[in-house]
C-alpha cells in the first residue's frame, strides 16, 4: 500500500473515567481506503477509543487532523461538521425508534445537509437498496430483524457521505444466522474503498479485511501490524484469535 | 318534587355555561403546563448545574405548597404587586398552569430519561446538533411515552380547577354553590355539578387514550412484556 497523506489522524488520545485511566495515549493514522481493525480483551478500551475518535466521548487530551487540517474539537460548530464526515456504526444499532427505515436515513439529510424531502428520499432509497432493503423502507425499527436494523444503520451513516466509517462490533448483537448479511455489506464497503476503523471479534473479517491490526489492552495499543506480520505463532494477536476460534468452534484453518 | 325539577331545568344552562369556563381554565392551564413543563424537563436533563438547581427549586416549590395557598398568594399578592390587573379566571389559569408545569416537568423528564441513550449518540455521529436531536428525536418519543401520565395530570387539574370558585371565577363549582344556596336544592345541584366534572374527565381521558393509540409506533406491543 502506498503511503499517502492520512485522511484522519489522531494523536495521544487519553481518557479517564472517575480517576481510572482507560486510554493512555493512543495514536492512529488512517490512509484513504485503509481498514484498521481493533482487537483485544474486553475492557481494553476499544469502544472508548472509537467514541473518542468522533468525540462522542470527549477525550482528556488528544489532537485531531482531518485531511491534514487540525480539528478544533472544542468548537461545537467545528465538531458537528467533523462528525458529518466520520460516520459510526454501533453494536446495538441505535436506530431512531419512532421513524421508518426510510426516515431514519432521510432525517439527517434534511436537517444537516439541508436537502428537501424529495431529494433526501431519493438518496435514502439508493442507500437502502445498496444494503438490500428496498422493500422494507416503510417499516419501523421494531418491525425489523437485527440484521436488517444494522443494515439500515449502515445506510443511514453512508447517506452522509462520510470520509471514514467507525464500526464498533457491528455484528456482536446479532444472532449467528444474521451476521452473514451484515458481514456481506461490510465486505462490499471494503471493496468500494471505504476507509474504516472497526472493532470486531469476527475472525473472518480480521483475517481478510484488515490492512492493519491494532491489539489494544489496558488502554494501550500493545501490538500493531499487518495480519501477515501479526497472525503468526507467539504474538498476542494470534493468541487472541486462537481463543476466539476455540470459543466459536471454527478451529484454526 | 316538581318544583325541584323545574329549578334544576332552569339551573342547567347556567351550570353548563360554567363548564365552558372550567374547560377554558383547564385547557389553558394544561397548555401552559405543557410548554413550561417540557422546557423545564429539557433544561433539567440537558442543562448546566445552575439551571438544574433553579428548575429543581421551582418544581419543589409548586409541589410543596397547597394550590389554595398558591391561588391566594398570586392573586392577592404577587399579581397585585406586579400591577397586573387579572380577572379571576386568568389568574386561576396561570396559577394552575404554573403548578401543573412542575408536575408535567417530572413526567417529561422521566420519559426523556427512559429513552435508550444510544439514539442521541447516533444522531450526533450524523452531525446533528444537540438542539436538532432533542427536537426531532428525543421529544417526539418522550411525548408519546408521557401520554398516560399526562392524562392523569389532566384529570387532577380538572378537579383542582374547582378551587377557582374561592376567587370568584364563575366556573361550575362557583355556579353550583350559588344556585344551591339560593334554592336550597343542594343534593340535586351538586349531583349535577359532579356529573358534569365526571363527563368532562371521561371525555378528556378518552380523547387522550385515542391519541395514544393513534401515535403508537408500529411494532411495539401495547401489552407490556
Ligand atoms: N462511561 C463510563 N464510565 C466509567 N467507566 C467506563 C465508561 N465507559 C467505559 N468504561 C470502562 O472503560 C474500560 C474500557 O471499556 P471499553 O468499552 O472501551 O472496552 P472494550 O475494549 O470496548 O471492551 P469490549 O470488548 O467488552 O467491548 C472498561 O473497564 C469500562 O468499564
Ligand atoms: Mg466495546
Amino acid at each position: 500500500m502506498t503511503r499517502q497523506n492520512p485522511i484522519l489522524r489522531v494523536e495521544n488520545i487519553t481518557k479517564s473515567f472517575g480517576g481510572e485511566p482507560i486510554l493512555k495515549g493512543v495514536n492512529l493514522s488512517l490512509g484513504k481506503g485503509e481498514i484498521k481493525i481493533l482487537i483485544g480483551p474486553s475492557g481494553g478500551g476499544k469502544s472508548t477509543f472509537l467514541q473518542c475518535m468522533n468525540c462522542l466521548i470527549s477525550p482528556d487530551s488528544g489532537k485531531y487532523w482531518l485531511e491534514e487540517k487540525p480539528v478544533d474539537i472544542t468548537s461545537k460548530k467545528v465538531l458537528y461538521h467533523y462528525r458529518q464526515q466520520v460516520g459510526m456504526i454501533f453494536q446495538d444499532f441505535n436506530l431512531f425508534d419512532h421513524l421508518t427505515a426510510l426516515d431514519n436515513v432521510t432525517l439527517a439529510l434534511r436537517k444537516v445537509k439541508g436537502m428537501d424531502k424529495k431529494a433526501a428520499a431519493r438518496r435514502a432509497m439508493t442507500e437502502l437498496s445498496q444494503v438490500g432493503l428496498e422493500d422494507k423502507i416503510r417499516l419501523y425499527p421494531a418491525e425489523l430483524s437485527g440484521g436488517q436494523k444494522q443494515r439500515v444503520a449502515i445506510a443511514r451513516a453512508l447517506a452522509m457521505d462520510p470520509k471514514v466509517l467507525l464500526l464498533d462490533e457491528p455484528t456482536s448483537a446479532l444472532d449467528p444466522d444474521l451476521t452473514g448479511e451484515v458481514i456481506d455489506v461490510i465486505r462490499n464497503l471494503a471493496k468500494k474503498g471505504m476507509t474504516m476503523v472497526m472493532a470486531t471479534h469476527q475472525i473472518s473479517l480480521i483475517r481478510t479485511l484488515a490492512d492493519e491490526i491494532l491489539f489494544m489492552e489496558a488502554g494501550f495499543v500493545v501490538e500493531q501490524g499487518s495480519p501477515k506480520a501479526l497472525l503468526v505463532p507467539g504474538t498476542r494477536s494470534q493468541g487472541f484469535c486462537d481463543k476466539l476460534n476455540s470459543l466459536s468452534g471454527e478451529g484454526p484453518e | 318534587m316538581l318544583e325541584a325539577v323545574s329549578i334544576i331545568k332552569g339551573a342547567l344552562p347556567y351550570l353548563l355555561a360554567g363548564s365552558l369556563i372550567t374547560a377554558g381554565i383547564v385547557i389553558g392551564a394544561m397548555a401552559l403546563g405543557l410548554v413550561l413543563g417540557l422546557s423545564m424537563a429539557v433544561g433539567q436533563v440537558y442543562g448546566g448545574n445552575a439551571l438544574k438547581r433553579a428548575l429543581g427549586t421551582y418544581v419543589w416549590f409548586f409541589q410543596g405548597v397547597p394550590i389554595l395557598v398558591l391561588l391566594f398568594l398570586f392573586y392577592f399578592g404577587v399579581f397585585h404587586y406586579m400591577g397586573l390587573n387579572l380577572s379571576a379566571v386568568a389568574a386561576v389559569t396561570i396559577v394552575l398552569g404554573m403548578t401543573t408545569a412542575a408536575y408535567q416537568a417530572n413526567i417529561f423528564r422521566g420519559a426523556i430519561l427512559a429513552l435508550p441513550q444510544g439514539q442521541f449518540k447516533a444522531a450526533s455521529t450524523l452531525g446533528m446538533s444537540d438542539i436538532q436531536t432533542i427536537l426531532t428525536i428525543i421529544l417526539p418519543q418522550a411525548l408519546r411515552l408521557s401520554i398516560p401520565a399526562w392524562s392523569n395530570e389532566f384529570s387532577i387539574v380538572l378537579k383542582d380547577s374547582a378551587l377557582a370558585f374561592v376567587l370568584g371565577a364563575p366556573e361550575i363549582m362557583a355556579r353550583a354553590k350559588f344556585v344551591a344556596s339560593r334554592t336550597y336544592q343542594h343534593l340535586p345541584i351538586y349531583i349535577i355539578a359532579g356529573l358534569i366534572y365526571f363527563i368532562l374527565t371521561w371525555a378528556g381521558v378518552r380523547a387522550l387514550a385515542k391519541l395514544e393509540k393513534t401515535v403508537r409506533i408500529p411494532g411495539y406491543s401495547n401489552k407490556g412484556m
